[in-house]
């Protein structure tokens, strides 16, 4: 964590946000809470949450050290390995009804929802049976069937559209959530201030969650904004700001938990800001050389999934065998998806054509 | 039965729809409890509730992308520009998430984005603009500009009834100078259709909005002289209603557009490169242009009367054309 200077900036300790200390070697939600929390999510939930973390891991993996440098992905490419927990520990509380509106580092947000890896790559590929049809790649996809609202590469445009979705719940009186995803960057823009102002005067059941993973492709958090944290934005806003440790999947679902149920209460929205790190460059050519070794070390030791799998180890949810036995799975998940994904043929060059403007066929 | 004006005619679209159909309702800056700065959304809360009519933030931004979210969830938005010079703050919003969205990944945006366009009363630089080049540009948009009472209500039904995102361009100079009668059955007037406002042998002016008044007084002038000009109200400018507008290019040989639009990058080019290449041969002139100059649009009277093209530009090109 960087410093920060309390002097210079007395107004960014603000009453209503909650910090949690990242420290290694302690869990941030405490010994007691998590033991308390892995009992009332129950063993099913938990390995499911450890099932899809992985499967993002392997998956991520697969689409950048893979197919990407054998030249099987032809556009930009862009992971949130390190960051799993966060998507996943907050995904997993969505009802079917409910909605999400992913980043580019929320794999996990994707898969849970019910999209598939065979069609996530080939989207990825270019290919017919991507989610796009081929016409737009990576993370750029969405499922209205599933409740999942495509992301466009304008960071933070997708902060009003989620509390348009929101105001749809609030006029219809339905009891529906939609969960918000942007990295620390897409804060610096002036949508991100528009979306969360308007979800907040009309008091929205939004849950904004911020993946502050320190870096908006090389400029490191403190050129993008002069508070320490994102989430002491959300008092000016009247909204309850929480900074959570993002590499604690258990920490990320109880104050996801927390934040729907103040949704869903009416109470509007709330702006969790999940801390972790990108271990990654920005995208796939970018060998994050700005970034030293030791950070990367240091956040290795936090990594989100052993850490995870520590945790349900010492609570007896699941045995090592299991866990060997869950990675097998995967991998053998993504090898049938890749080549499912590569038997997909390429579009039609002149179904370029089709589908700007509403068609009967429809 | 009163004549309804042009802005009437947009309420009781508005509000018929509303009516009709539960999904529609309206965002935007001081449309409820004030009922817009037009007064086009007059008495629609009380009518409507504040659930359906919604005072919004000074956010043009959020207003269109809220506008996008609650359209993906099933409802009608009709959000308000209060001036459509303000447009370009949601310019993002509108061209790349709602413009995108069904060829992206096959999620329709049905919006209708409205407001007051058009000079000639003194608005200045950020009260009078014409952004409807910005938009044509963008596939997956639709670009509506009525020049009538009757199209003003039939072209808002239609475009709160499209599919697609629409931009509905009303002319402020229009809001209270131009009434008709009105039929009282529900009636819509179908997006990308051009109409002919007064058919001629001679030559035929395309234009659209407050130029087609512009048009039609220098018709009557140019009939004295044995000049007979037909005026095309386009109507729409995306998709534009190409099978007319070559139909009369076809008929009368001699074609020029006006509009109130600044010149370069204007419609007038576009229109003029879509005749080159489908109707050459019936030209018997150039393809000319009568538009506004390329400046902002300036405040001080003279400045902007300077700036607006008017009757006597309209006269010299016709009869420069007829002579040809």
């Amino acid at each position: 964590m960087r410093q920060h200077d309390k002097d210079l900036h007395p107004s960014a300790k603000v009453p209503s946000v909650r910090e949690e200390k990242l420290t290694e070697g302690r869990e941030s939600v405490g010994v007691a809470l998590q033991s308390a929390l892995v009992h009332s999510i129950g063993a099913e939930p938990l390995r499911r949450m450890l099932y899809y973390m992985m499967l993002t891991r392997e998956l991520e993996n697969r689409i950048e050290r893979k197919l990407y440098r054998q030249g099987k992905i032809v556009g930009g490419v862009y992971v949130g390995r390190g960051q799993e927990a966060i998507s996943v520990g907050s995904c997993t509380l969505t009802r079917p009804q409910d909605v999400v509106c992913p980043s580019h580092r929320d794999m996990a947000a994707f898969l849970i929802r019910g999209m598939t890896p065979p069609r996530i790559l080939a989207q990825y590929m270019g290919r017919r049976d991507g989610y796009t049809r081929g016409r737009d790649g990576n993370m750029h996809m969405g499922d209205l069937k599933l409740h999942v609202i495509s992301f466009v590469s304008m960071l933070a445009d997708n902060v009003p559209v989620a509390a348009g979705v929101g105001l749809a719940f609030k006029m219809r009186k339905e009891d529906r959530v939609v969960l918000c995803y942007f990295g620390d960057g897409a804060t610096s823009r002036g949508d991100w201030h528009e979306g969360l102002n308007f979800a907040s005067v009309e008091k929205l059941p939004v849950v904004y969650i911020c993946n502050n993973n320190q870096f908006a492709y090389s400029t490191p958090v403190q050129l993008q904004m002069a508070v320490e944290n994102v989430a002491d934005r959300a008092p000016a806003y009247g909204m309850l700001g929480e900074i959570v440790d993002g590499n604690d999947v258990l920490a990320v679902y109880d104050a996801t938990r927390r934040a729907i149920e103040r949704a869903r209460a009416g109470l509007g929205p709330t702006l969790l800001e999940c801390k972790t790190f990108r271990m990654t460059g920005h995208s796939a050519h970018d060998d994050a050389s700005y970034v030293s070794r030791e950070v990367f070390e240091e956040w290795e030791r936090k990594d989100p999934i052993s850490r995870y799998q520590r945790v349900l180890l010492q609570e007896e949810i699941i045995s090592q065998e299991k866990i060997d036995a869950m990675q097998r799975q995967v991998i053998e998940e993504i090898d049938q998806a890749v080549d499912w994904a590569e038997s997909s043929p390429y579009p039609e060059p002149e179904d370029c054509l089709r589908g700007v403007y509403y068609e009967d066929d429809e | 039965m009163s004549p309804t004006t042009y802005l009437e005619a947009i309420r009781q679209g508005i509000w018929e729809e509303m009516e009709r159909d539960e999904r529609v309702f309206i965002l935007g800056e001081d449309v409820g409890i004030y009922g817009g700065a037009f007064k086009v959304t007059e008495g629609m809360l009380e009518r409507f509730g504040a659930h359906r009519v919604i005072d919004t933030p000074i956010s043009e931004s959020a207003i269109v992308g809220a506008a996008i979210g609650a359209a993906y969830m099933g409802l009608r938005p009709i959000a308000e520009m209060q001036f459509i010079d303000f447009i370009s703050c949601a310019f993002d919003q509108i061209t790349n998430f709602a413009a995108k969205s069904r060829y992206r990944w096959g999620a329709g945006v049905p919006m209708v984005i409205r407001g007051p366009s058009g000079g000639g009363v003194h608005g200045g630089p950020f009260h009078s603009q014409n952004p409807e080049m910005y938009f044509v540009h963008t596939p997956g948009l639709k670009v509506v500009a009525p020049s009538t009472a009757y199209d003003a209500k039939g072209l808002i039904k239609a475009a709160i009834r499209d599919e697609d995102p629409v931009i509905y361009l009303e002319h402020k100079f229009l809001y209270r100078r131009v009434k008709e009668e009105l039929p009282q059955d529900d009636y819509t007037v179908p997006i990308g259709k051009a109409v002919i406002r007064r058919p001629g042998r001679d030559l035929v002016v395309l234009t659209y909005g407050a130029m087609v008044y512009i048009a039609m007084e220098a018709a009557s002038e140019l009939v004295k002289e044995g000049i007979d000009l037909e005026v095309i109200d386009l109507r729409s400018l995306l998709p534009l209603d190409k099978e007319t507008i070559l139909e009369s290019v076809r008929r009368n040989n001699k074609v020029f557009v006006l509009h109130e639009d600044t010149r370069t990058g204007g419609i007038a080019g576009e229109i003029a490169a879509v005749i080159c290449e489908e109707a050459f041969e019936y030209l018997d002139g150039p393809v000319l242009r009568v538009t506004a100059l390329d400046t902002p649009v300036p405040y001080s009277p003279p400045l902007e009367e300077f700036f607006l093209p008017k009757v006597p530009d309209v006269l010299k090109t016709a009869r420069m054309l007829a002579s040809y």
